[in-house]
Parts: C-alpha cells; structure tokens; sequence
C-alpha cells in the first residue's frame, strides 16, 4: 500500500478516489473492521490477509488468490469449501449470522485464518 | 541456489565416508544432497550408509559393488499445468527427465512418481503426463499429491492411477523380492495439522507388512515427508511414527518421498528417508524464505536444481542405493 500511496499523493484526484476504496474494501488496511457489505482477504506467500477480518452480519467476504501456488478456502466446521483457486481466482462467501469462523487452506493446513461475523 | 553439502567430491572421483566409524550413521541424522553437474550415491548396507561422490572413476567403483539386483527410478512433483515465471515451461522439463532416464546406463525396471503430476487436477494436466511418460516405456507406480486430489478427494486419481488401491488410494505389491508400500497423506488434512496417514491406512499397513521376514528390503513411496523437515510449512506426516512403528523389525527401509521440491536425506536406525527433486520448479530450503512457494531462479541454473533419483538394489546386500541426477 506505501507504494499506491506514494503515488496517489501526486493527485488529489487519484488520492480521494483511494480514500473512498478503502472504505469499500476496508481489510485493505490490515485489522480493521468493515463498514461496506463487502469485504476482501487476500491470499499470499501462504498467509490470509488479514487473518482475522472483523465484518457485520450480512457481509460477502472475498477471498482473491495473489499466490502462484493453488489454496482451497475452507471453514473448520464444514459450512463453506471453494474449489481450487488458482492465481487471481477468487471465492466469496456470504456471513449471514453472527458468530466466529475459524477456516483454513485445505491442502496447506498451517494457513489458518478467521471471520468475526458481528 | 546455494545449496549446504555436508560431505565434498573428492577431486580424484571417489570417495567413501563409513559412517559407521565416525558415528554420524548412528546419530541417525545425514543430509546427502545432489548439486548442479554432479550427484550423490549413498549405499546403505545394513543400516549403514556410505557415500560417494559421482564422477567416472566412481561409476567403476560403484559397479563393483553390484552383484545382480534391479534398478528403477524415483520422479515427482510434474506440477503439469504451472505456467508461472517459476518454470514456464514444466513439459519441457518433465520431458528432459524422461530423456534423462531413458539415457541411464542401467535401464530401470520401473517408475515411481510420488505425486503432484498435475498442478490442478485437470484431466488434461493428467493426460499430458501419462503421454509424456509413455516415452519411457515403463511400468509406472503413482500416489497422489495434494494438487492430484483437489476438488473431488482424489476420485480421478484413484480411477487413474489406483484402479488396485484400497482406500484413499493406498496399495503394496513386491518386485524382485521387495516390499514396495505406496501410502496417501495428502487427504483430510486438519487446519493447523501436518499430513496425515490416518487409523484406516495404519491398520492396513500393520496388516500388509505382519507376514514379510524382517530381512525383507521395504520400499515406501509417499509424497508429504514421513519425518518431520519444517513443520511451520506443512513439511512433515501427522503420524507418520505410528506407521514407522510398524517398520521397526525391518533391515532395510527406505522412504521416498516429493513435496519440497528439493533432495535431501536423513538415516534414522533402519530408515533412509529421501526426498526427490521435483521436475517442475524449485522450493525455498527449510526457512530459508518468508514461505514455501515457488521460487524464481537464474534461467541457466533451473535444469541444475531439477532432476529424477535413481534407485539401484543390490541384491543379497539389502541396500538401496541413491543417486540423484539433475537435468543439467
């Protein structure tokens, strides 16, 4: 994000314009909780960013693969698995009750991540 | 990549380190790795592993050592259907491996691929790999990765490749007096968890392995690690000391496994464990990057830092020796 940053502090423009994205996608900026209907995590180098996403009731959680290596979004419990997400590929998956959901990458376990459904 | 050996290439072609007296074999720990236009064959007599360097003066020595026996050849990890600057091109270099075993001096008698054959478990992806292999014109023993079981828990594998295994795909079979066990720890893996063999497959191998002599040379081909490399990157078996167990009474056992891309070796008692390059592209080393994922090397060293291992049995010596070649 330093580097967007950077640039989009040449611009007014270009600087309110990712002043409004990050609200749209607010796990943009790592911990904090969503405002939006939509909220994304990424995954990369073997990690889920953030790996803990804080989102209200009725959220969509996106899950965009920035990896080379395919992952396999999947709750702890069964509720939700996505097929194979290649590079790019994305998941979405919509949190209609309020609760805690640990998930992890089912063919790479030690990446673990949760969503704090409020 | 640079890459640590703990033992050098005698300049003169040929070496042999008994580990018996020094002590490392019993320390039951040793890395035996292979590195660009060279390699290393480690012969274990017995429990005891001796190591050269590979030149043409220890081609000679090593043939000395062979009284009958058979080959056959170790490949893994194809990842056919990866694209990424990695390795562009994973047909072409699984097809210089094929090339690579179909230039040994002594034919295999056959294959084992230790899984990840495709990258995504397309049909096609599969379809590529079996055709490339066919060039070989060898028999071909498979077990599953985890990118060969991805969306359906390793149904196309198993109708495949494991017409004859029970279970998630596990199955045994002997060959000129071994015990070849192919094993699947690549399924039902728990967050957090490594992989993990699971009770079913333990009790079939208990009961697969009750009835062989303990003189018996076994063989076991899996594509996670069955000792524990770096658990932080899944690199290890859940219960993989519940299966060794059952192995303990053996003379000879030899694990050879893929997974991370990259050889390396430990004798523990009566074990050999033996990872295996990959044909497709190279991983970090344990730790040595912020994750596992595939790594981008210089163009000229790929080839280097791929390869396929060779496997000779030397029979009435109960030993298994490995040579890994790269496809430079």
């Amino acid at each position: 994000m330093k580097k967007i940053w950077l640039i989009a502090g040449s611009s007014l423009v270009i600087a309110l314009a990712m002043a409004a994205l990050l609200v749209v996608h607010p796990t943009l900026a790592r911990g904090e909780e969503t405002k939006g209907s939509g909220a994304e995590v990424k995954v990369d180098n073997f990690t889920f960013g953030p790996d803990t996403l804080t989102v209200p009731v009725n959220s969509t959680v996106t899950w965009v693969n920035k990896d080379d290596i395919p992952h396999v979004i999947a709750s702890n419990d069964g509720l939700f698995k996505s097929k194979a997400l290649d590079t790019d590929q994305k998941y979405s998956y919509t949190f209609t009750k309020a609760g805690t959901y640990p998930y992890y990458c089912s063919i790479h376990p030690k990446m673990v991540g949760k969503i704090v459904v409020q | 990549m640079a890459k640590t050996r703990l033992f050098d290439p005698n300049p003169n072609g040929f070496i042999e380190h008994d580990h018996n007296h020094d002590g490392i074999n019993r320390l039951g720990f040793l890395k035996c790795m292979a590195w660009a236009g060279t390699g290393a064959l480690c012969l274990v007599e017995g429990g005891v592993l001796k190591s050269f360097a590979l030149g043409r003066q220890m081609a000679s020595g090593a043939k000395s050592h062979k009284v009958g026996g058979f080959t056959f050849v170790q490949i893994s990890d194809s990842h056919m259907g990866f694209n990424k600057p990695a390795n562009p091109d994973v047909i072409g270099t699984l097809k210089a491996a094929v090339d690579k075993v179909n230039a040994l001096p002594h034919q295999p008698e056959f294959i084992l691929h230790t899984g990840d054959i495709s990258h995504l478990s397309n049909p096609e992806e599969f379809d590529t790999v079996d055709q490339i292999l066919k060039a070989t014109n060898k028999e071909i023993f498979f077990v599953p990765g985890e990118h060969d079981v991805l969306n359906d828990d390793g149904k196309m594998f198993r109708e495949r490749y494991g017409k004859n295994s029970k279970g998630l795909g596990w199955y045994s079979f002997d060959k000129n007096g071994l015990h070849f066990i192919g094993l699947v720890n690549v399924m039902n893996l728990k967050a957090g968890g490594l992989g993990p063999l699971g009770n079913e497959q333990l009790v079939r191998l208990e009961d697969d392995v009750r009835h062989l002599k303990s003189s018996t040379p076994i063989v076991v081909f899996v594509h996670i690690p069955l000792w524990t490399i770096y658990p932080e990157w899944g690199w290890g078996t859940e219960d993989s000391a519940q299966a060794l167990s059952y192995l303990k009474r053996f003379g000879s056992v030899t694990v050879l496994n893929g997974h991370i891309h990259q050889t390396m070796q430990k004798v523990k008692g009566n074990v050999t464990f033996h990872t295996a390059f990959s044909t497709a592209f190279v991983q970090p080393a344990p730790g040595k990057a912020d994750g596992p994922g595939p790594m981008k090397v210089p163009a000229g060293q790929l080839r280097s830092l791929l390869g396929i291992t060779d496997v000779k049995y030397i029979q009435g010596r109960h030993a298994l020796a490995l040579v890994d070649s790269s496809l430079a």
